[in-house]
């Protein structure tokens, strides 16, 4: 019962991670390897927001939100669309982003136990006699909320259906007056604004740290290879399998074999089924 | 000539043409005069003779062996500008390729007693072949997916080694023997990564760096023409990973010790930086790089980790700002004159 209780958790968080990075990826085909750097600043620029300058909770999450989306389409308005296109340099120049954000935050001293989110409702309640708390049962919450809005917006709005239209056929959708770069900004500020939520969720569970930031991007595209880069039903469908694998491992192994587990996933994925498990329209241009 | 143009209405635009010197040294017949060979040769003999010379030059002992270490860094970089500008793979993880060449040389010298002159090439021959087996399953694919995985592995081996507390644990592998002499310790290093660079410099014209960069350029092409792409790749990969495990061996023997700080993030990010630094595509643009990262990197040694926050920042202007490099401007200047036609 421990293990689907928190296997459930697990996968939610993972899916969490992923959405964003997927999102940016299956739009605009951008690899954002700056994704778990934004994920570390929004929980950090949250916690200055709560502990150094007292704005209460919500009003620091919320500004986090906000800053966090607002420097993702900066970053591709005024970064990444100066080389988008040579997949070389935008797997480059986004990693030397989250590279100088991790590291940057390193040095003002952003490690150890010190820097930890409050969580919002504090206690637990016994689910299938397993106890879990709060937190997590709004990790789950949010996470299908999260899910369900993303397949509302993408369907029922004008800028999510010119998003989706995008990621179909780029040329087809601008033939149709959609701009490309428009759409590519607004999806990296979604997908940012994505990364901060998942960190403001996900991050009162543990310490806020620059390695969790090396983790989440790793777990997030690791989630989406074995889903099948760019399918979101994929991606969901694959952080359930890596989610329970993980807790799995965590109960009759060892914790520390998390990152392996992610690792493992992908290489079986690319042995087996490269795609990934719903990647099926872009299979002849990624297999050579 | 800027003002030029601000001042009258025509408009002019620079046009480059090759000097004739370059067209005439393109064939045999530049041996048949001797502006003709020092153009070809004086190039080439600063960047050997200059490089010799460095530690005759040098004599402070610490930054005698920076020296050293840049002849790592340089193998590491000329290595992943080979992989992403003639094959089109991008690794994020140099540290994998140094990290295994490193443990491997330590084993190699510990548990089966061989000498650095022994260990070094038995580690970069297996230690290529362990990084190309490992990385094989992302070959047959395009995109991303290289990346991601040269990412995880450093971490992912660091990982285990801690804890399954195998080859030393967090203690690493100490007592590694070391090269005993300075003068075999730096030239040593400078020499090898003179071979690799010139062996990877022919390479690129036989028929081996054609079908490379016809799987950068079209991989489809490639493949449709009959030829493997992955089979290709994994040579590639092969090549480049030998270079990286040569320069982790010599970095264990150079420290007397092999431990997970072999895997750290330094390795990964500093080559990329001079990669696009010195110039992409050059082969001889990231040991520029190198030359100048590294000393620089020594320098800022008391910033600890936001040296790579520094790599980074370089990384980023450079990419946007001036994404030729170095080196392909210097070429530029050398072989091109440019002057100022109207439209």
């Amino acid at each position: 019962m421990d293990i689907l209780v928190y296997g459930v958790v697990n996968s939610v968080s993972l899916a969490l991670m992923a959405l964003g990075f997927t999102l940016v990826y299956g739009i605009s085909r951008l690899p954002n390897f700056a994704h778990g750097a934004l994920y570390i600043l929004a929980g950090y620029l949250a916690w200055v927001g709560i502990r150094s300058l007292n704005m209460g909770y919500l009003l620091s999450v919320l500004v986090s939100l906000g800053v966090v989306m607002a420097f993702g389409m900066a970053m591709y308005r005024f970064f990444l669309i100066r080389i988008r296109g040579m997949p070389i340099s935008e797997i480059i120049a986004s990693y030397a982003m989250g590279l100088f954000i991790l590291e940057g935050l390193r040095w003002k001293g952003l490690k150890g136990m010190t820097f930890t989110l409050p969580v919002i409702f504090p206690g637990s309640v016994d689910i299938l006699d397993v106890p879990v708390d709060y937190q997590r049962l709004l990790v789950v919450g949010i996470g299908a909320a999260v899910v369900l809005g993303l397949w509302a917006f993408t369907r029922f709005t004008r800028v999510g259906l010119a998003l989706r239209g995008i990621a179909q056929d780029e040329q087809a959708a601008m033939m149709l007056g959609i701009d490309s770069d428009t759409m590519a900004t607004i999806a990296t500020g979604l997908g940012s604004a994505l990364a901060a939520l998942a960190a403001i969720v996900l991050l009162p569970l543990g310490n806020i740290v620059v390695e969790t930031g090396y983790q989440v991007l790793i777990f997030a595209v690791a989630v989406c290879i074995v889903g099948g880069l760019g399918s979101w039903g994929g991606a969901i469908l694959a952080s359930f399998l890596i989610g329970f694998a993980q807790i799995l491992t965590v109960a009759y192994v060892q914790s520390h074999f998390q990152v392996v587990v992610a690792l493992l996933a992908i290489i079986i994925t690319l042995i087996l089924r490269p795609s990934g498990l719903f990647g099926k329209q872009k299979q002849l241009e990624e297999r050579v | 000539m800027s003002h030029h143009t601000m001042e009258s209405e025509v408009q002019r635009r620079k046009e480059r043409i090759d000097r004739g010197i370059k067209v005439r040294t393109e064939s045999i017949y530049a041996v048949s005069s001797w502006e003709e060979v020092a153009y070809l040769l004086v190039p080439r003999m600063v960047l050997i003779v200059g490089l010799l010379l460095l530690p005759l030059v040098i004599q402070n002992p610490y930054w005698h062996r920076v020296i050293t270490v840049v002849g790592v860094y340089g193998l590491l970089a000329v290595s992943f500008d080979f992989l992403a500008h003639f094959v089109g793979l991008v690794s994020l993880g140099g540290a994998l390729a140094i990290g295994i060449g490193g443990y491997a040389s330590a084993l190699a010298n510990k548990v089966l007693g061989l000498p650095p002159l022994a260990s070094i090439p038995i580690a970069g021959l297996t230690g290529g072949l362990l990084c190309t087996l490992l990385l094989l399953p992302c070959l047959p694919l395009r995109g991303i997916y290289f990346a991601i995985v040269t990412l995880m592995y450093p971490l992912v081996l660091s990982r285990l080694i801690e804890a399954l507390n195998i080859l030393g644990g967090t203690d690493g592998i100490p007592g590694v023997e070391g090269f005993g002499n300075v003068w075999v310790e730096s030239y040593g290093i400078l020499l090898l990564l003179l071979l690799w660079l010139f062996g990877l410099r022919r390479l690129a014209n036989e028929d081996l760096g054609l079908i490379l960069r016809g799987v950068k350029d079209n991989d489809q092409a490639v493949r449709a023409s009959g030829i493997s792409v992955t089979k290709y790749k994994a040579v590639a990969v092969f090549i480049a990973s030998t270079m990286g495990c040569l320069g982790g061996a010599y970095l264990v023997h150079l420290y007397m010790w092999a431990g997970i700080s072999l895997f750290a993030m330094d390795f990964s990010v500093l080559p990329i930086a001079a990669s696009v630094i010195g110039g992409g595509g050059t082969l001889v643009g990231p040991l520029l790089g190198s030359l100048i990262l590294v000393p620089v990197s020594e320098l800022l040694r008391e910033f600890g980790t936001l040296r790579i926050a520094f790599y980074a920042l370089i990384l980023m202007a450079f990419i946007v700002l001036r994404s030729e490099g170095l080196m392909v401007w210097a070429q530029r200047k050398y072989h091109q004159f440019e002057r100022w036609v109207k439209i």
